[in-house]
């Protein structure tokens, strides 16, 4: 491993690169005195959260941060022979903006952004744009820009280049549009490759494919990479080298098998143990840097919680029957005329339920319709067919009727945490005037009372009584995804949606997150639907997990079974295509199958057949999977047996 | 601050380097904005605010221009309606500081008026023997404060038995000066008020559209649409005609405003409609539905209050087009009549070339016009940035 990472020279050779800020109360530091070094034709990653400096490391090397930024440290560039052959260049001396920067830039450096739906121009053709950046560099005709710009296309995995050259960006998913952003930065056939999360807008199987394209393009142009990701899986899967930066300082390097077998770096440590992984070793509790006391829990436990309410009962708390919705693209302001535009089924006559307690983890890739299950649950949405049954043991709630008191009482007992820690706070309200909002609009107590519960809920998420005069832009995300737990718990519901509740914040926050959802549901007696594409936090939190594709339930069943002896070959594919943070396991060439094409790959037990739907079919335990009738069902045993 | 980690020589094989950097889980990471985390919005808009200049020095001057409303008939040296029969049309007259290469403060030259019957015309020339020096917190000419309490101190009045025209006098006498000050009542104020029956308006009729949505909002862009698309001019024209001649002055007044208002609401409808648009997405409204949270009580802690930072913003912007619109409707004949004056009403008598060639200082009228409309560009430019401190 180590005599193969040499090289007669670094590519790329950054040595004490310092980036701060001025801002209204003193300098931000953003890099401070970081040295990394690429060798040519290797990928490094650099790996670190949010406000750990990483990207602006990545945006200075391509003089691209910020023009307020104060910069000092070097940058060699090195690309040894070649066209632009010589001796290093040091990157930062160079005139900002000027000829020679522009000239490496897009050039030897290529860059691919993290989001793929906005790293486009809207206004012209894939081809357009991507000839425009072989154009700057090359004096080619039209023609042969054309002819090399397909043959690119056809690299990055497009089977019919011709036609994508002429499509616009809106015509393509994310992934596709990834993919022909991985065509423009290498287009000039560059020495570096600077990719800034390529895959954290993506779906798993999406990024699956792309990691494995990075890679197969690497080796194919011998292009050096450096990775910029949170990710330590996606690190474990790519890396040669391995750069670990927090607080704009590096904390740790080497390469890829040191930083992952022998972590030594007090914060290296605690971030490998609070990542969740997928199997047994996933399930123990996670060790977040920072762990939620759990006093404050019990102390609200005591206030809040009116007795009674959780008896034992077999009946489902929620049950979902045949449930339906979709959704007309775009509302057209001049429907007088009339619109033929066709629903799209976002989610399409699904049935579950959900037990009294149990947290039922719900996955599926963006638009598989588990966050309209979601909305859907908690009323933001009626359903177009179907029931939804809301039953505690001591009243029944048709959720998708419900009016008037009966909907103001469903408000109470059913509530929903969000995603996005920003937009789910209100900036011009205190954390206090948040919490207290709930039960204001239920009439809840006296204003005493609602102070000593604000304060109880407060504790309960490891904030001071102090933040409750503070308004949310003076919290960090994670405690604002706290404070949005605490609100959802200040009427004391039984039953929380947690949508995609940690996948905004970054993964030491993450598992101090999941532990205080895990204690509060065990000290409050709650009953969780934890939508998540993670399949490695639903693994640590969910009983059952139900798998979700394009709005049809096709796998439900207890965690174990679900995870370790999948059946439907979606959830065998979304399981295979999670990278693991350890080098020795890398990820399954077969995950690499765009997820369409797999359908058609799909044995026939569980295609869709027009004319012969596939249903849910029971295989013992809880477990069940759409599939088709089945003559012989012992046939699915060996399913089983060879999965 | 730790050493900067070092590299291996170039090519060789990279170390296992690990920081001797402490890290202490036990520290938090702050938010962007740690240290003003008790600020409320407002005060963030101000600190925002404050940093741009020019917005703050038009706030200021504002303030000053209407804080001067208050006290008119104390800071004009005459009456509105003050005539002085024996200076008609007299120019401007010059303060000087020195009389003889003595220093005597503030005063003005008397003059005297001589009939050019060749140019039909009076010319007033400086009298160098007559110095006449001004007085300040003086008794002067007699009025009613606000119309209602009896007074006669003034900022500033001519010596006695003198006179002091600073922009000169009108074809009847009057001071120029004077009536810019009191004009200023009518013009700032009807700015003023026609925002507000806009804003009022625009808040509630775009408000239910954005947060309704459906039929009503369909109903109040067509309306919208209809009410652009009509020229402004011959509508205002038209609608000043419906005013009956036989109103009082004030009367007319508030019709003019009205009118103003009720054609100016549909563009801030429409930003208080796109802009609920906006925030109707926001995860917290979504909240505050599910907490059971009803209508008007959305709109009014959610909404509103996110958006009335741009509304008071476009606000600011939109006052200027009413002064304007009040000034255009006046120099036309079809606003404000006298007695009531305002700047469109100043303005009038400067109609025509001859009054331009001969009395120039009969425009002046326009400079308050022209700077106040500057000034609340600026200021809501300045809100404007401000407005969403949270960016």
């Amino acid at each position: 491993m180590q005599d193969r990472l040499t090289a007669t020279r670094d590519l790329l050779r950054v040595e004490g690169l310092r980036v701060s800020f001025p801002l209204l109360g003193g300098d931000l530091t953003a890099v401070d005195g970081a040295s990394l070094r690429v060798l040519p034709g290797r990928i490094t990653a650099l790996v670190g959260e949010s406000g750990s400096g990483k990207s602006i490391t990545g945006q200075t090397i391509m003089g691209l941060q910020p023009s307020q930024a104060r910069v000092s440290g070097r940058i060699w560039f090195n690309p040894g022979e070649g066209e632009a052959g010589g001796p290093p260049l040091d990157l930062l001396t160079l005139p900002r903006d000027g000829r020679q920067i522009r000239a490496i830039r897009g050039d030897r450096i290529g860059m691919i952004f993290q989001e793929p739906m906005t790293s486009f121009s809207a206004l012209h053709t894939i081809g357009n744009q991507l000839s425009e950046a072989l154009r700057l560099h090359r004096p080619l005709t039209k023609r042969e820009a054309r002819e090399r710009c397909e043959a690119m296309l056809a690299r990055v995995g497009f089977g019919h280049p011709g036609r994508v050259f002429d499509m616009y960006p809106f015509e393509l998913s994310g992934g596709m549009r990834q993919r022909a952003m991985i065509a423009m930065a290498a287009i000039c056939g560059p020495d570096l490759l600077i990719a800034d999360e390529p895959t954290t807008a993506l779906d798993v199987t999406i990024q699956a494919q792309i990691l494995g394209l990075i890679r197969d393009l690497q080796q194919e142009l011998g292009m050096a990479v450096l990775l910029i990701t949170h990710d330590l899986g996606v690190v474990a899967n790519l890396a040669d080298e391995v750069v670990v930066m927090h607080r704009g300082q590096v904390m740790e390097a080497g390469d890829t098998a040191t930083i992952f077998h022998n972590p030594q770096h007090l914060y290296l440590r605690g971030l490998m143990q609070a990542v969740p992984v997928l199997g047994h070793a996933g399930r123990a509790r996670l060790r977040p840097l920072r762990e939620i006391p759990p006093d404050g829990i019990r102390e609200l436990a005591r206030l809040g919680r009116p007795e009674g309410r959780h008896e034992p009962s077999l009946r489902p708390l929620v049950s979902l029957r045949e449930v339906s919705k979709a959704f007309l693209p775009r509302h057209q302001s001049w429907s007088l005329i009339s619109s033929n535009a066709q629903p799209v089924t976002a989610v399409d006559r699904v049935s579950l339920d959900i037990m009294r307690g149990e947290c039922l983890g719900l996955v599926g890739e963006s638009g598989s319709g588990k966050t309209t299950i979601g909305k859907l649950l908690v009323r933001a949405m009626t359903p177009d067919a179907g029931t939804i049954i809301f039953d505690d043991g001591t009243e029944v709630i048709d959720i998708a009727e419900a009016q008037g008191p009966a909907l103001d009482d469903l408000r109470s007992r059913v509530q929903m945490i969000f995603q996005d820690p920003v937009s789910s706070l209100s900036p011009r309200m205190t954390v206090g005037s948040i919490l207290s909002e709930p039960l204001e609009i239920h009439r809840r107590g006296t204003p005493e009372e609602r102070r000593r519960l604000v304060t109880a809920l407060l504790s309960a998420i490891g904030l001071g009584q102090g933040a409750a005069a503070r308004f949310p832009h003076s919290f960090s995300g994670g405690q604002r995804q706290r404070i949005g737990i605490a609100r959802a718990l200040a009427l004391t519901p039984e039953f929380i949606i947690c949508d995609e509740v940690v996948s905004a914040l970054d993964v030491s926050v993450q598992a101090q997150i999941l532990n205080l959802l895990k204690d509060l549901q065990r000290e409050l007696h709650l009953t969780y639907l934890f939508i998540s594409h993670d399949l490695g936090v639903v693994n640590y939190m969910a009983d059952r997990i139900a798998v979700m594709w394009r709005g049809r339930l096709v796998e439900i069943g207890p965690r174990d079974l679900v995870m370790e002896a999948p059946v439907h070959p979606y959830t065998r594919a979304l399981l295979a295509a999670i990278p693991v943070p350890d080098p020795a396991r890398p990820l399954d060439p077969r995950a690499r199958i765009p997820t369409a094409r797999a359908e058609a790959e799909w044995p026939a037990v569980f295609r869709e057949v027009p004319g012969q739907p596939a249903r849910m079919v029971d295989l013992g335990a809880g477990h069940r999977v759409r599939m088709q009738e089945l003559a012989h069902p012992e046939q699915m045993f060996q399913q089983r047996a060879s999965g | 601050m730790s050493e900067p980690n070092p590299l291996p020589p170039p090519g060789a094989a990279l170390p296992h380097y690990v920081s001797d950097a402490p890290f202490d889980p036990s520290r938090e990471p702050a938010g962007p904005a740690f240290g003003l985390g008790n600020a409320s919005q407002l005060r963030l808009i101000w600190i925002k605010f404050r940093r741009h200049r020019v917005a703050l020095i038009s706030g200021i001057f504002l303030l000053l221009m209407y804080g001067s409303l208050l006290i008119t008939e104390f800071l004009a040296p005459y009456r509105l309606d003050t005539r002085n029969l024996d200076f008609i049309h007299a120019p401007p007259q010059r303060v000087h500081l020195f009389h003889d290469g003595q220093f005597i403060g503030p005063f003005v030259y008397g003059q005297t008026m001589r009939l050019d019957m060749a140019e039909l015309r009076r010319v007033y020339t400086d009298d160098p023997t007559d110095p006449q020096k001004l007085r300040f917190f003086c008794r002067g000419e007699p009025y009613l404060f606000w119309k209602l309490i009896p007074a006669d101190r003034h900022l500033v009045c001519p010596a006695e038995g003198g006179r002091f025209n600073l922009l000169g006098t009108d074809r009847l006498g009057r001071d120029v000066f004077s009536r810019i000050l009191h004009g200023a009542r009518i013009s700032l104020t009807i700015g003023l008020l026609g925002t507000l029956v806009s804003f009022t308006l625009g808040i509630v009729i775009g408000g239910i559209a954005g947060y309704r949505g459906g039929w009503f909002d369909h109903g109040m862009q067509r309306m919208v649409e209809v009410i652009q698309s009509i020229p402004s001019i011959p509508l205002w024209m038209t609608l000043a005609a419906i005013i009956p001649l036989s109103w009082s002055p004030l009367l007319v007044y508030l019709g003019i405003t009205l009118i103003l208002g009720m054609l100016d609401w549909t563009g801030q409808a429409r930003a208080v409609r796109s802009k609920l648009f906006a925030l109707r997405e926001e995860d917290y409204v979504l909240a505050a539905e599910l907490m059971g949270a009803r209508s008007p009580r959305i709109i009014s802690r959610h909404l509103i209050p996110g958006v009335m930072s741009h509304l008071i913003a476009s606000a600011s912007l939109s006052v200027p087009g009413m002064i304007l619109g009040e000034t255009a409707l006046t120099f036309l004949g079809l606003g404000l009549r006298p007695p009531v004056t305002s700047w469109g009403i100043l303005l009038t008598e400067a109609r025509g070339i001859n009054i331009v060639a001969l009395y120039p200082w009969l425009l002046w009228p326009m400079v308050p016009v022209v700077l106040v409309i500057l000034a609340f560009n600026f200021l809501g430019d300045g809100l404007r940035d401000a407005a969403d401190p949270y960016r």
